[in-house]
C-alpha cells in the first residue's frame, strides 16, 4: 500500500502551523529518497533544484579542500534539513553533501516551490521564515565552531 | 559560637582544610592534553557523582579537580585533567608511587535519585565529560531505575575524545543512546561533525519527564540550554557544573562566589532555577 507523504510532512515540525492547502502542495513537491552508505547526494557547483528532510541516516556537507580532500564541514541527521542553496540565486550548491551511513529522506523539488513561492507570497514568506531559522542555526553553530570552545583558556 | 569551619569540622569528622594522603597507582595520558591519576582508595574515602577534590602537589598547591571514576568502585578514585596552570602542571609530573594530598570530596552531586524513573539527558563538552562520568557509571549501574538514557558529548577533533574506549563500550549498548561530535572533522572520522547543541535537538527523550544534566564550557552549556528550553525542558530538571577559581572548597574564603552562593559548597552541581537569574551575565 502506498502511503501518502501528507501525514509525515503535516507532523514535522518545520511544517508546523502552515494552511492545509500549502502542505497539499508542498507534498505534490516531495518523495521519498533513499541513499546507500557513502553516496554522493548532491556536488558543489551543480544546480541546487532539490532540498532534503532527512528522516533517517547521516550526511556529510563537505568541501573539497586541495591536497585535504573531501572535508567535512558540518554533519546533517533525523530530523534536520539538508540544503539551503536552493533558496537564492544562483541556485548552485555551495557545499556537497554525501551520505556517512544509509540514508532515508524526504526530497522536495525546489524548482518547482521556488516557482510557487513567486506567485503565493503567502507561502514565500511562510517558508523563508522557516529556512531563515535554519540558516540561523548554522550560523550560530558555525560561530561557536570557531571559537575553539574546548580549547585550554577557551 | 562555633566558626563556619568548625561546624564543618564537627559535621564531617574530620578537619576539612587538612589534606590526607594517597598514593598514586598510574597515570594515563588520556589525549594529547589531559591525563588521567589513578589513586588507591580507602574505605573512609566515598563520593557522590559530581563532587570534587582540592588535589594538593606538596611545595606548590592545591587545585580543584573532579573526581572522575565510579563512585561504587572500592579499589581506587580517578582524576582526569589538562595542564592549565602551575599546580596541574606539578600533577603531570608525578608518577606511580608518589604522593598527592587529598581534601575532599566537596560540593553538591549531580541528582542520581531525582532522576529515577525519568528520562536522563546527559551532555558533556571537553573535559567535562569528566565530572559527568561517575554519574553515567551510577546511572548504568542501576540502568532499570531510569527510562531513556541519552550522552551527548561534543569536543575538538577525534584526537580529542576523552574516554574514547568507554563511548563505544556505552554506544554498543541497546538501552543507551550515544551521539559524538566533533568540531572538526579530520581524518577518517566518519560521526558527527558540529557542535552538540545539534544533538540536542534531535536526541530522542520526553522533554516532560526528562532531567537534563550538563557540564561544559559555559558558552558550550549557554547554547545547550536554548535548545533544551526549545524543546520544553523546564528549569527545575536542568542541572550544569559551574567552574570558578575555588580555593578553599568549604565557602569560607570567597573565591568561587557566584551570586549569593559559593560554587565549591553550594555548588559545583547547581539546578538551573536555582541560578538561572545570574547564569551568562558577564558582571557574575
Amino acid at each position: 500500500m502506498i502511503q501518502s507523504l501528507e501525514p509525515i510532512i503535516e507532523q514535522h515540525p518545520f511544517f508546523k502551523g502552515l494552511s492545509k492547502h500549502h502542505i497539499q502542495f508542498i507534498v505534490g513537491c516531495a518523495k521519498n529518497v533513499r541513499f546507500a552508505e557513502g553516496e554522493v547526494v548532491f556536488r558543489e557547483g551543480d544546480r541546487a533544484d532539490q532540498f532534503y528532510f532527512v528522516r533517517q541516516g547521516l550526511v556529510a556537507v563537505e568541501l573539497m579542500v586541495p591536497q585535504r580532500g573531501f572535508t567535512t564541514v558540518q554533519t546533517v541527521g533525523a530530523g534536520d534539513v539538508l540544503g539551503w542553496s536552493w533558496l537564492l540565486p544562483p541556485y548552485q550548491w555551495r557545499f556537497g553533501a554525501r551520505t556517512l551511513e544509509e540514508t532515508r529522506a524526504l526530497a522536495f523539488d525546489a524548482a518547482c516551490l521556488r516557482n510557487k513561492c513567486e506567485s503565493d507570497h503567502d507561502l514565500g514568506y511562510e517558508l523563508f521564515k522557516r529556512f531563515s531559522s535554519v540558516i540561523t542555526e548554522r550560523l550560530e553553530a558555525t560561530r561557536l565552531q570557531l571559537l575553539d570552545l574546548y580549547g585550554v583558556g577557551a | 559560637m562555633a566558626s563556619g569551619l568548625e561546624q564543618t569540622i564537627s559535621a564531617a569528622g574530620v578537619d576539612p582544610m587538612l589534606p590526607r594522603i594517597f598514593r598514586i597507582e598510574r597515570v594515563r595520558q588520556d589525549t594529547r592534553d589531559t591525563f588521567t591519576m589513578f589513586l588507591a582508595r580507602d574505605a573512609s574515602f566515598t563520593f557522590a557523582p559530581g563532587q570534587f577534590n582540592m588535589l594538593y602537589v606538596f611545595g606548590v598547591g592545591e587545585a580543584p579537580i573532579s573526581i572522575c571514576s565510579d563512585p561504587a568502585d572500592k579499589r581506587e578514585f580517578q582524576h582526569t585533567t589538562r595542564v592549565v596552570g602551575p599546580v596541574t602542571a606539578a600533577l603531570k609530573r608525578l608518577k606511580k608511587g608518589d604522593a598527592v594530598g587529598v581534601r575532599g570530596p566537596f560540593g553538591a552531586s549531580w541528582p542520581a535519585a531525582e532522576a529515577e524513573g525519568r528520562d536522563c539527558l546527559i551532555a558533556a563538552g571537553g573535559i567535562g565529560l569528566a565530572p559527568l562520568r561517575p554519574i553515567i557509571y551510577t546511572v548504568l549501574a542501576n540502568r532499570p531505575k531510569y527510562r531513556r538514557v541519552v550522552i551527548l558529548y561534543g569536543t575538538r577533533t577525534p584526537d580529542d575524545i576523552l574516554y574514547g574506549n568507554e563511548l563505544k563500550r556505552w554506544s554498543a549498548k541497546f538501552d543507551i543512546e550515544v551521539h559524538v561530535t566533533v568540531d572538526r572533522g579530520v581524518h577518517d572520522w566518519r560521526g558527527n561533525v558540529g557542535v552538540v547543541t545539534a544533538l540536542i535537538s534531535r536526541a530522542a527523550f520526553n522533554p516532560e519527564t526528562v532531567v537534563a544534566m550538563l557540564c561544559g564550557p559555559e558558552v558550550m552549556m549557554r547554547f545547550s540550554l536554548l535548545e533544551l528550553q526549545r524543546r520544553g525542558v523546564p528549569p527545575e530538571r536542568i542541572y550544569l557544573s559551574m567552574e570558578r577559581n575555588m580555593k578553599c572548597a568549604i565557602g569560607l574564603c570567597g573565591h568561587c562566589q557566584y551570586g549569593p552562593a559559593f560554587v565549591c559548597k553550594d555548588g559545583p552541581v547547581f539546578r538551573l532555577d536555582r541560578i538561572n537569574s545570574i547564569f551568562g551575565k558577564a558582571e557574575v
